[in-house]
C-alpha cells in the first residue's frame, strides 16, 4: 500500500500528528493478517489522494502500536475512526466501500 | 432497440461474481463488475480455505481471492466500486441505479450480491458489535489474547474458526443449539481433539451481557428449559448466512421463504435475461467452488441470451 498521500503512524506519533495535528485525521487501524484490511488498501489510497490538503489520512498497525487501539476500546479491525481537533467525530468498523467513507471523512470538512 | 451503457452488468464481486466476470471478459462482452464494499465476498472474512480443488496447501482467504480479482483483471474485467440502491430489471435494459444518483444501463444482469453473516438478534448483540461481539474471527481472534471467549453456531464456519481462535483465546466454548455439529467430520475432529475448546450443546443465547468495557458475559437457555451464564469477553457469531437482497425488486424474481433467489439449473431467474449465482440463490449448499461453478453457468448463460437477443 504504498500510497504517498497515507502516513504510517505510531503509538508515540499519536497524540502529535493526530490529536493535535492541524487538519482533521481519519485513521486506518489494520494489522497484516487482517484480509478485509487489505482489501479496503486501495480505496483508503483513493481516498487520500482526494482529500489531500484537507483530511490527513493515516494508518496504524495495531499488531505493533497496541497502546492507541486499547486506549479507543478496538477488538476488531478494519476500524476507521475519524478525528477534529482532537476529539472523535465518529467510527466505522468493517469493511466498507468507497461511499460510506467518504461521507464518514464528509463530517471534518 | 435503446443503447445500453454495457451488454453485461455483474452485481457483487465474490467468488461467483469474479468467476463470471472471468468468463464474460474473455468472451469480449462489454461488462462491467460492480462492488460496493471490496472485492473477495465473504472469502475476505474466511481465514483459511483448505478445501479448494487445486490449491493443494490451501491459502488463506484474502490470499486465495486476491488471485481471483488479477485473474479476471488479466483478461481486461472492468471494476467499479459503487452501492446499487435499486433495480429495474423487467424491460429488456435493465437499470442499475446507483447512491449517488447516476445510473447503469445493461442487456443482461448476474445477481451475485451474496450473504451475510447470520445474526441471533438478541439483547446486546447490536450494542456491543465490534465491543466484543464479531461475525470474523480471522479479523478480530487477536485482539483474544489469553481470554475466554465463545463461538455460537455448530457448522463447517463455526468449527473450523472456533480452532483458529484456540491459537489466541485461553479457552473457546462452543455454544449450538442442537444435539450434534453439522460440521464436517474431519473439522470436528479436530476441534473435539483439542482440550482449549469446550461445547455447551442444545442450549441457546439468549441475551448478550456487558458494560462500558465491552462483552463480559452470556445468558444461556438450555433445551431442559434451565438457564446458565457464562463469562467471556468475547463471542463469536458464525450461525451461517442471510441473503443481501435489500436491492432486489419487490414482487419481480421469484424467492424462496428465506428471500434467496431461486434459478433453474443454468441460473436462469423468473426474469429474461437476469440471472443469479453464488450465496444469493436458494439453494442448499454455499461453497467457494459452488459458487465459482454457479458464476460460470450463469455468465454462459447470459452469453446465450445475448447472442439470441440479437438474432432476433
Amino acid at each position: 500500500m504504498a500510497s504517498d498521500n497515507v502516513i504510517q503512524i505510531s503509538d508515540n506519533e499519536f497524540e502529535s500528528k493526530v490529536l493535535q495535528g492541524d487538519l482533521p485525521c481519519l485513521v486506518d487501524f489494520w494489522a497484516p493478517w487482517c484480509g478485509p484490511c487489505k482489501a479496503i488498501g486501495p480505496v483508503i489510497d483513493e481516498l487520500a489522494a482526494e482529500f489531500a490538503g484537507r483530511v490527513l489520512i493515516a494508518k496504524m498497525n495495531v499488531d505493533d502500536n497496541p497502546a492507541t487501539p486499547g486506549k479507543y476500546g478496538i477488538r476488531a479491525i478494519p476500524t476507521l475512526i475519524l478525528f477534529k481537533n482532537g476529539d472523535v467525530v465518529d467510527q466505522i468498523t468493517g469493511a466498507v466501500g468507497k461511499t460510506q467513507l467518504t461521507e464518514l471523512i464528509n463530517k471534518a470538512v | 432497440m435503446d443503447k445500453a451503457d454495457y451488454q453485461l452488468v455483474i452485481i457483487g464481486g465474490g467468488p461467483a461474481g469474479l468467476t463470471a466476470g472471468l468468463y464474460a471478459a474473455r468472451a469480449r462482452l462489454n461488462t462491467v463488475l460492480v462492488e460496493k464494499a471490496a472485492l473477495g465476498g465473504q472469502v475476505l472474512i474466511t481465514h483459511w480455505v483448505d478445501n479448494y480443488p487445486g490449491v493443494v496447501d490451501g491459502a488463506a482467504g484474502y490470499d486465495l481471492i486476491e488471485t481471483w480479482t488479477a485473474h479476471a483483471r488479466r483478461f481486461g474485467l472492468e471494476t467499479r466500486s459503487v452501492n446499487v440502491v435499486s433495480l429495474d430489471l423487467k424491460d429488456s435494459i435493465k437499470i442499475l441505479h446507483l447512491e449517488n444518483g447516476d445510473r447503469i444501463t445493461a442487456r443482461a444482469v448476474i445477481i451475485c450480491t451474496g450473504g451475510s453473516p447470520g445474526k441471533l438478534n438478541v439483547p446486546g448483540e447490536k450494542e456491543f458489535t465490534g465491543k466484543g461481539v464479531s461475525y470474523c474471527a480471522t479479523c478480530d481472534g487477536p485482539f483474544y489474547k489469553g481470554r475466554e471467549i465463545a463461538v455460537v453456531g455448530g457448522g463447517n464456519t463455526a468449527i473450523q474458526e472456533a480452532v483458529h481462535l484456540t491459537r489466541f483465546a485461553a479457552k473457546v466454548t462452543v455454544i449450538h443449539r442442537r444435539e450434534e455439529l453439522r460440521a464436517t467430520k474431519v473439522v470436528q475432529e479436530k476441534a473435539f481433539a483439542d482440550e482449549r475448546i469446550e461445547f455447551i450443546l442444545n442450549a441457546e443465547v439468549e441475551e448478550i451481557l456487558g458494560g462500558s468495557d465491552g462483552v463480559e458475559g452470556l445468558r444461556l437457555r438450555h433445551r431442559d428449559g434451565s438457564a446458565s451464564s457464562l463469562a467471556v469477553t468475547g463471542v463469536f457469531i458464525l450461525i451461517g448466512v442471510v441473503p443481501n437482497n435489500e436491492i432486489l425488486p419487490r414482487g419481480a424474481l421469484e424467492l424462496d421463504e428465506y428471500g434467496f433467489i431461486i434459478t433453474d439449473t443454468e441460473m436462469r431467474t423468473a426474469l429474461p435475461g437476469v440471472f443469479a449465482a453464488g450465496d444469493i440463490r436458494s439453494k442448499n449448499f454455499r461453497q467457494i467452488v459452488t459458487a465459482a461453478g454457479e458464476g460460470a453457468t450463469a455468465e454462459l448463460s447470459a452469453e446465450h441470451y445475448l447472442a439470441n437477443m440479437n438474432e432476433q
